[in-house]
């Protein structure tokens, strides 16, 4: 049941999407946990904050996506009892991030797994470092502690355990993978290597420089965060941008999809043992990378977003070479997916591999890209179109059989409404400025930006502090939600399949280290 | 079958020639040297020491057909064992710190270091916190850096043509 403080408690949200926040004491916070979740709602993100400067309290919120809104449930706790109803049953997602919470600012929830996420041993334990009296330059020697994994014994089980150092060239994460015969038994993950305490660096940041933090906590992210950073700072400030820079903004987002979609298409096909698909694959992003230097002066478009616009223009001579690139990779993407289809050998190692079930995804409360391959319809651009993308109507791709060729599939599907978008937006580019710089916010406002990046959707939640610097500044990478479905889609495969299986997901450790 | 014959051949060799600081452009030249110094092919391990994943980005374009690393007798191996370089990334974060101390150690000597984009050379964006402790050379000794943010992979190739030319000889 729908109860009615949700609707008649609640006051608008600034963000590029429509919603709503909604203060609650620990009965509604669990009230309204329930009611979001027999509402078919996905967590969006959980992060705490010191207020004790300002009331004395520690508040958590939730963020909960709707397919038509978004919804932020705000909780206040006084600083004597930090402590905050766990959302872990009916939200399993929640663990990981509650005790990433507590790692950072000493708030408990009072249920779910009570193990550290993100500190090993770098700070000590009574030690919460995004807490304000702790200072930003405040450094520790490392006491490690070993992790205690969750044992699995019996009968001729023996446990596979990699990293956080792997044979490839890939970001540092632990999975310990218990196996019996071939057969994964068990995978338990264990990430945070990479935690750069963006959260507390974010505070010594103006807010007209925090997008470029946000553009550097998930590189292969960066116009997703970049603009995730900017819509929420420019809903805070009622900016508002310019035709022309909306559009070059979409553009940029839609090549990073193209781009890192190319980059796994090729790299889930080496992985199955077809090198043919890496070499094209690679090629054809290598291309389109070239163009991004050419065109827009670098290859990742980091920092290209920026509060009130976009750093650079597309010349009209652009034009017509990013037209032809377009034909170009059309061309090639449907021939590389027939090759792909028609490969006995490829399709056999894609097809039933690392299956996430519907029902599993739902559950797990699975997003983007992985839940779209595993049934659940829901993309940004489509349920909750901003600017440009009102204008544009994407065409959703979704699948159901959850496995590796599900994910392979709706890559290829992506890629190529990617492209057409691009095309629309080269064909219609408005005219008009290319940036407007946001005037200084007031301070104590929340904003929320929310945009789908190519792994899903990316949200950055900012909160302004006084002489235009950020008091708090939450980045929430996708990846979040999607880790835990690995531990799931393993089960049963042979451990041989596990680079294939993690690759088909490509999650970032950077982005949910933080 | 023929399909992927058909775009092998249509699409044909993609490769380029390598970036070279000085005048000795060609090929064969580098590769040369690469053996007079290792006596076999530079082998690379990778450790990402905290970075965003930017730069893996740049390291990964390496290996597509364009940039030809292992025609030039570079290639990237699983084991710091089997490494005569490490090339390393990011801001080294707490909880990397070890790991990345421990890579190193495991390398035979001789051994060089490359610390790649501006994290690693310099700490970058993240500067130091409870969180991060620094530049790479805070950590373990580093013999060149290559810069950007990411750096392209051009950068990085001239970086691992700089580091096989001018350090030839291994630190004591």
């Amino acid at each position: 049941m729908w109860p009615d403080f949700l609707d008649s408690e609640s006051v608008p949200l600034r963000s590029n999407v429509a919603g709503c926040r909604v203060l609650a004491d620990a009965h509604h916070w669990t009230e309204a946990a329930d009611a979001l979740r027999e509402a078919g709602a996905s967590l969006l993100s959980l992060w705490g904050s010191d207020d004790r400067d300002v009331d004395r309290c520690f508040r958590i919120r939730a963020a909960y996506l709707l397919p038509d809104r978004v919804l932020v449930i705000e909780h206040a706790m006084p600083a004597e009892r930090a402590v905050y109803p766990s959302l872990v049953p009916g939200f399993p997602v929640a663990d990981r991030m509650q005790r990433a919470v507590h790692d950072l600012l000493g708030i408990r929830a009072d249920g779910g797994d009570t193990r550290p996420w993100l500190r090993h041993g770098g700070w000590p334990e009574k030690v919460f470092p995004l807490r304000r009296d702790v200072s930003s330059a405040q450094t520790y020697p490392i006491v490690s502690v070993p992790y205690p994994f969750v044992p699995v014994i019996g009968e001729g089980v023996h446990e596979v355990a990699v990293g956080p150092v792997h044979a490839g060239v890939i970001e540092p994460g632990r999975f310990h993978i218990s196996v019996v015969g071939e057969k994964a038994l068990r995978l338990e993950e264990r990430l945070g290597y990479t935690h750069k305490g963006v959260a507390k660096r974010f505070e010594s940041f103006a807010q007209r420089d925090g997008h470029r933090l946000a553009a550097r906590v998930s590189g292969d992210s960066t116009v997703a965060f970049g603009w995730a950073y900017c819509a929420a700072l420019e809903s805070i400030t009622a900016t508002t941008l310019s035709p022309r820079a909306v559009a070059l903004r979409a553009l940029a987002l839609e090549r990073e999809r193209i781009a890192n979609h190319l980059g796994d298409l090729g790299a889930i096909g080496n992985d199955a043992g077809f090198g043919f698909g890496l070499t094209q694959f690679s090629s054809l992003k290598e291309q389109l990378l070239r163009h991004n230097s050419e065109v827009f002066g670098q290859r990742y478009l980091f920092d290209f977003v920026v509060p009130g616009g976009v750093a650079c223009d597309l010349s009209v001579r652009a034009i017509p070479t990013l037209l032809d690139e377009i034909a170009m990779l059309e061309r090639a993407v449907h021939e590389l997916r027939s090759i792909y289809a028609n490969h006995e050998g490829l399709q056999d190692r894609f097809l039933g591999a690392g299956r996430l079930t519907p029902d599993q995804a739902r559950t797990l409360g699975a997003i983007g890209l992985a839940a779209r391959a595993s049934g659940i319809a829901r993309d940004l651009r489509v349920d909750q179109p901003w600017t440009p993308y009102d204008n544009l109507a994407p065409v959703l791709a979704t699948r159901t059989e959850g496995d590796v060729a599900a994910r392979v599939q709706l890559r290829f599907d992506e890629t190529l409404e990617s492209l057409r978008l691009c095309r629309q937006l080269l064909d219609t580019l408005p005219q008009g400025e290319l940036c407007a710089e946001p005037p200084m916010a007031p301070a104590g406002q929340l904003g929320l930006g929310l945009i789908e990046g190519w792994r899903g959707p990316v949200m950055v939640a900012l909160e302004t502090g006084p002489e235009g610097r950020i008091r708090r500044c939450h980045p929430h990478d996708p990846s979040w939600q999607n880790w835990p479905l690995i531990e799931v889609a393993l089960l049963g495969n042979i451990v041989p399949d596990f680079p294939l299986i993690n690759k088909s997901f490509n999650l970032s450790y950077s982005g949910h280290d933080g | 079958m023929f399909d992927i014959l058909s775009r092998i051949r249509r699409v044909g060799s993609l490769s380029e020639p390598l970036p070279s600081p000085d005048t000795d452009t060609e090929l064969t030249a580098i590769q040369r040297e690469l053996h007079a110094v290792f006596g076999r092919a530079l082998c690379i391990r990778h450790v990402d020491a905290g970075s965003c994943n930017g730069c893996e980005l740049e390291i990964h374009a390496l290996s597509n057909p364009y940039y030809n690393l292992e025609g030039a007798g570079i290639r990237f191996v699983a084991s710091p064992r089997h490494a005569d370089l490490l090339l390393v990334t990011g801001p080294v974060s707490v909880n990397m710190e070890d790991a990345l101390r421990q890579t190193y150690e495991a390398m035979p000597e001789p051994k060089w270091v490359l610390a790649v984009g501006d994290c690693g050379a310099c700490g970058g964006i993240f500067n130091t916190n409870y969180a991060v402790r620094g530049p790479i050379s805070d950590v373990i000794p580093v013999d060149a850096v290559v810069n950007g943010c990411p750096p392209s992979p051009l950068a990085i190739l001239r970086g691992l043509v700089h580091i096989t030319r001018h350090l030839d000889r291994p630190r004591p």
